[in-house]
């Protein structure tokens, strides 16, 4: 079968015809500043322009605020402040992408989206130990893309951390 | 065309059953609550097969049953009754009113189909 | 069984198991009340009945069994062969708490404790004590013994129907198909019967047929399709040996459909005039079932047509007066149409409260017992009609409301009787609208509320000063404080001080307020006033640097301008502002929630006075108020959390989210003394933010 997507970084030689194509996971990627980071498309509603927020008081640094999604209450996390980075300041070329996980519905600001990826699965690298000092997981893996190296983003650790205002 | 049938039981969940076991066996379906309901339905739809349950207010199965077999409209009606084992008495008195076949709450789906295809094609 | 097939309609079956319930126990209060209509007890009979029946489709093998002993008895008083009497009255309402019970355990998945019923069954049976009724006797019908099934067999089967098989609609000609199916037939009709054509009766059935069948089925089989009609005609199936094909094998259509059958057919299969196709149905039923969720996406789209429709009264304000009149006007009486929308669709969600007060004179006969009180249960103005959302809330409190009537209201019956009240309780449950808020009371005729006791109490646990007089009213509602409870035993019912204090942050969830009034050695009365729904609320919009938020009115006290002198600093507490001679503590809503560039000079802002059930008055510091309206609320926790101090959010006609006030939340959160929050921090909006763990 025609292989059409771009060979992933550690792909298997073209040379190996499988006689099961192997299941492909696709992410949407896009830019905080410039590193790549990519996020599993199945989870994203959709994707949206920056819109100003309502701030919700005592809300941890990374939640921007809430927007009114077509009459459901959905708020921003900062990408970067979440990655424990400084704050974004959103500007009109801003991008939010609307995701799903579970029954909640959350906004991710990031500066711009780049494209559509199909990954096979065995072509995703575990984070490497960085030592002591490394920031909890939020990354589920690393993978190549042509050359440049792109940051999965792990949905489940994102939403773990306290959402709430602390109380 | 696809046949039409009516189901009446003052219990939803029985009519609801009726309803979608027959449904998929290509009937369209009719809910009637009590005997006065279903009657006051049939005179404005044409249905090819009647179930009714015999114990319902307002108006009985057995005397439902009479009614249509008092109407040259409904004379041919093929009428099935629901019945449960405690029935045995209304069961008899429905049949002697004219129903033309019965089956015994809780019912087998596939014996549903069967009987009523048997008395209606 | 066919469980499985029919498993998405389980719902639907609890659901009805509960209104039958419901009906029955009305049934049996009636009952109990003197009515002596037969129908009553048909009732009940048939809400038994129903429940088994459709028990039986899903498996419920445990319940079903009880039903059928209780549907035996039933059946037995309905037909006059029992007689009613207060015990057995009393009998009917253990068995319906039984049954109730056992529904409720195949709902949840949680099965009932083993035996727990077999009392209540034995005292049924033994109730219903008559000899069983004879066994119908089967029909009489002819079967020869059958070769082992499986081979191919050849049958003969005789068939002369009686005259009056088309009574019951039956049709020979179908009868023909289904043995068809099951192998090839040869038919022979048999005329001897058909009279001549003068004595004719087109609606009696004359022909007989012999018919050859071959099949491998059994001989059980053959008979099954006959079940219908074999008292009804001579039949005979005889097995005829192992045979080759029939030579003959003529349709049978053919030969089937003699002129008398079809004759029979015409006349009565034409349908009838153009009436038979009319459009509309008649109006049989006075009730439509609608699902929860249509009507709560109806509610929403009315919701966002109210916001909508803000949008648009914003926008046409920004034009020019004379640029489009017609649109000014036409907007308002779109806003009337809307609203009166609105109250319609609301109607639909409300339910009456019934659904609730329902389940309470079970909870009031068990109570009574386990405490060996007595207390009869009164309901009144259960048709009050109360939004769905509210609703649901309800049970809990009243709930608590009722125990602690039972447990610490109504006094033992000895000492009823010692105080010249009847040795029987009365405990009375109303519902009622008033002035757009629904009204609930719950009140006894018991001991009241020992004031003294209660302020002596209230003055050891440091609730109330020293020195301070409170009124009896005030005395009474004290009870509702946390962390309260004069009980000497902590009864395992009531427990300890959890009752009231929780019964009325309940209610205050709700918006609503509960209060008590007590006479002592009389009895209490408490009252719950509540929104008639949750899903809209009248607010007032505040400004609050480039923030909007939303005061719900029924908590604003009043609004003013404070002058400069009225506003002081108490150490150690914060502002207050003077009115009237009170002094009314001041809570910054910029600095409590972190808004930059907002007004920070009270008498350059506005005070909004705001309170909260007995809670105190607090002044709200705002920078404007920018209107009152009427907001749709939106989950906040949906997709985010709690946060303390906001109740909700909702959306603006300019599109944007503003945040619901949650008065209770904010008097906690600012009380004096709380740990302070440490460095503040900003995110890109300029806002506070929390500090991070």
């Amino acid at each position: 079968m025609h292989d059409s997507h771009p060979s992933p970084g550690g792909a298997r030689p073209a040379s190996h015809v499988s006689a099961v194509t192997p299941p492909t996971v696709q992410f949407i990627t896009f830019m905080l500043g410039e590193g790549q980071y990519g996020v599993d498309i199945m989870a994203v509603r959709e994707i949206k322009g920056w819109s100003e927020t309502t701030a919700i008081p005592n809300a941890p640094r990374f939640i921007n605020g809430v927007i009114n999604l077509r009459g459901i209450i959905v708020p921003i996390m900062d990408l970067r402040a979440r990655f424990g980075m400084e704050s974004t300041a959103p500007t009109r070329m801003s991008v939010v992408i609307i995701i799903n996980t579970g029954a909640r519905t959350t906004g991710l600001l990031v500066d711009a989206v780049s494209d559509i990826i199909s990954i096979a699965p065995d072509a995703i690298r575990p984070i490497p130990d960085m030592g002591a000092g490394a920031r909890e997981n939020l990354l589920g893996g690393l993978v190549a893309l042509n050359e440049r190296m792109v940051s999965l983003v792990s949905l489940e650790f994102l939403m773990s951390a306290e959402m709430a205002g602390t109380a | 065309m696809a046949k039409r049938a009516m189901t009446v039981d003052d219990s939803k969940t029985m009519r609801d059953m009726v309803a979608f076991t027959l449904r998929g066996a290509g009937f369209e379906v009719a809910q009637a609550e009590d005997g006065k309901q279903a009657l006051t339905l049939l005179a404005s739809t044409q249905v090819d097969v009647l179930i009714t349950d015999l114990n319902m207010p307002v108006m009985d199965g057995v005397t439902l049953i009479r009614a249509l077999r008092a109407d040259p409209k409904w004379r041919a009606l093929p009428i099935l009754m629901l019945t449960t084992e405690s029935d045995a008495n209304k069961k008899a008195e429905g049949r002697s009113a004219g129903a033309t076949g019965w089956l015994v709450k809780p019912f087998n789906p596939e014996k549903l189909i069967e009987v009523v295809n048997r008395v209606c094609g | 069984m066919s469980g499985n097939v029919f498993d998405h309609l389980k719902s639907t079956y609890f659901q009805e198991c509960s209104e039958l319930l419901d009906q029955v126990y009305t049934h049996l209060t009636a009952l109990d009340d003197g009515d002596s209509d037969p129908d009553t007890v048909h009732g009940i009979f048939r809400g038994i009945h129903s429940i088994k029946g459709g028990g039986g489709a899903f498996g419920f093998d445990r319940m079903v069994a009880f039903a059928h002993v209780f549907e035996t008895l039933l059946d037995l008083l309905r037909d006059g062969k029992v007689v009613l009497n207060k015990d057995l009255l009393g009998l009917l309402l253990r068995a319906t708490d039984a049954l109730s019970d056992l529904i409720a355990a195949e709902r949840t998945g949680v099965p009932a404790a083993a035996g727990f019923e077999t009392a209540v069954r034995a005292e049924l049976d033994e109730a219903a004590s008559l000899p069983s009724a004879p066994t119908p006797s089967a029909p009489v019908r002819s079967v020869a013994a059958q070769p082992a099934s499986g081979q191919p067999g050849l049958y003969r089967i005789q068939l002369q129907p009686h005259e009056t098989l088309f009574k019951n609609a039956s049709e020979p000609l179908l009868l023909m198909r289904e043995l068809r199916r099951l192998g090839p037939i040869t038919v022979v009709a048999d005329l001897a019967r058909l009279p001549g054509l003068d004595a004719l009766d087109p609606e009696s059935a004359y022909i007989g047929w012999t018919i050859e069948l071959t099949t491998d089925a059994s001989a059980a089989r053959i008979e099954e399709i006959f079940e219908f009609v074999n008292d009804q005609c001579d039949l005979t199936i005889t097995p005829a040996g192992v045979s080759a094909v029939p030579e003959l094998e003529p349709e049978p259509e053919e030969a089937a459909p003699t002129p008398v059958a079809s004759a029979v057919a015409v006349a009565t299969t034409k349908p009838d005039s153009p009436d038979a196709r009319r459009a509309e149905q008649p109006a049989a039923a006075q009730t439509v079932r609608v699902d929860v969720e249509k009507v709560d996406r109806l509610v929403n789209l009315v919701g966002e047509l109210v916001i909508n429709q803000a949008m648009l009264v914003q926008l046409g304000a920004t034009l020019p007066s004379d640029m489009c009149p017609g649109l000014i006007t036409g907007l308002e009486t779109l806003s009337q149409h809307l609203r009166e929308l609105q109250e319609g669709v609301m109607a639909i969600r409300t339910q009456p409260v019934k659904s609730v007060f329902s389940r309470m004179p079970r909870l009031v006969r068990e109570l009574s017992s386990q405490l060996g009180k007595e207390a009869k249960l009164f309901i009144s103005g259960e048709g009050t009609e109360i939004d769905k959302t509210v609703i649901e809330q309800l049970a809990d409190p009243l709930t608590h409301l009722l125990r602690n009537a039972i447990d610490h209201g109504i006094e033992q019956p000895s000492d009823r009787v010692a105080q010249g009240k009847p040795a029987q309780g009365r405990i009375h449950l109303a519902a009622e609208h008033r002035s757009g808020r629904i009204v609930i009371e719950v009140s006894d005729d018991g001991r009241g509320i020992d004031r003294a006791r209660v302020l002596a109490r209230a003055r050891t646990r440091g609730l109330v000063e020293p020195d301070a007089q409170p009124s009896e009213e005030e005395i009474d509602n004290l009870i509702f404080l946390p962390g309260f409870s004069t009980a000497e035993t902590v009864s395992n019912i009531s427990g300890r001080g959890v009752g009231m204090d929780v019964v009325r942050r309940n209610i205050q969830a709700l918006g609503g307020r509960v209060t008590v009034q007590a006479r002592q050695g009389a009895g209490s009365r408490f009252l719950l006033s509540l929104p008639l729904t949750l899903a809209i609320l009248d607010g007032m919009i505040v400004a609050v640097g480039r923030e909007s938020y939303i005061v719900p009115l029924t908590n604003i006290v009043e609004s003013l301008r404070p002058r400069r002198q009225d506003i002081n600093a108490v150490v150690g507490s914060g502002d207050v502002v003077a009115i009237r001679g009170e002094y009314v503590p001041l809570l910054y809503l910029a600095k409590h929630f972190g808004v930059p560039d907002a007004v920070t000079d009270a008498s350059h802002g506005i005070v909004v006075v705001v309170e909260n059930e007995g809670t105190g008055q607090v002044g709200l510091v705002v920078d404007e108020l920018l209107g009152q309206q009427q907001v749709v609320v939106k989950s906040l926790e949906a997709n985010y959390g709690e946060v303390e101090g906001i109740g909700g959010a909702t959306i603006l006609g300019n599109g944007r989210v503003a945040l619901i006030l949650d008065i209770a939340g904010l008097r906690s959160a600012s009380a004096p003394g709380r740990a302070s929050r440490g460095e503040t921090r900003r995110n890109s909006n300029g806002h506070a933010v929390a500090a991070l763990q």
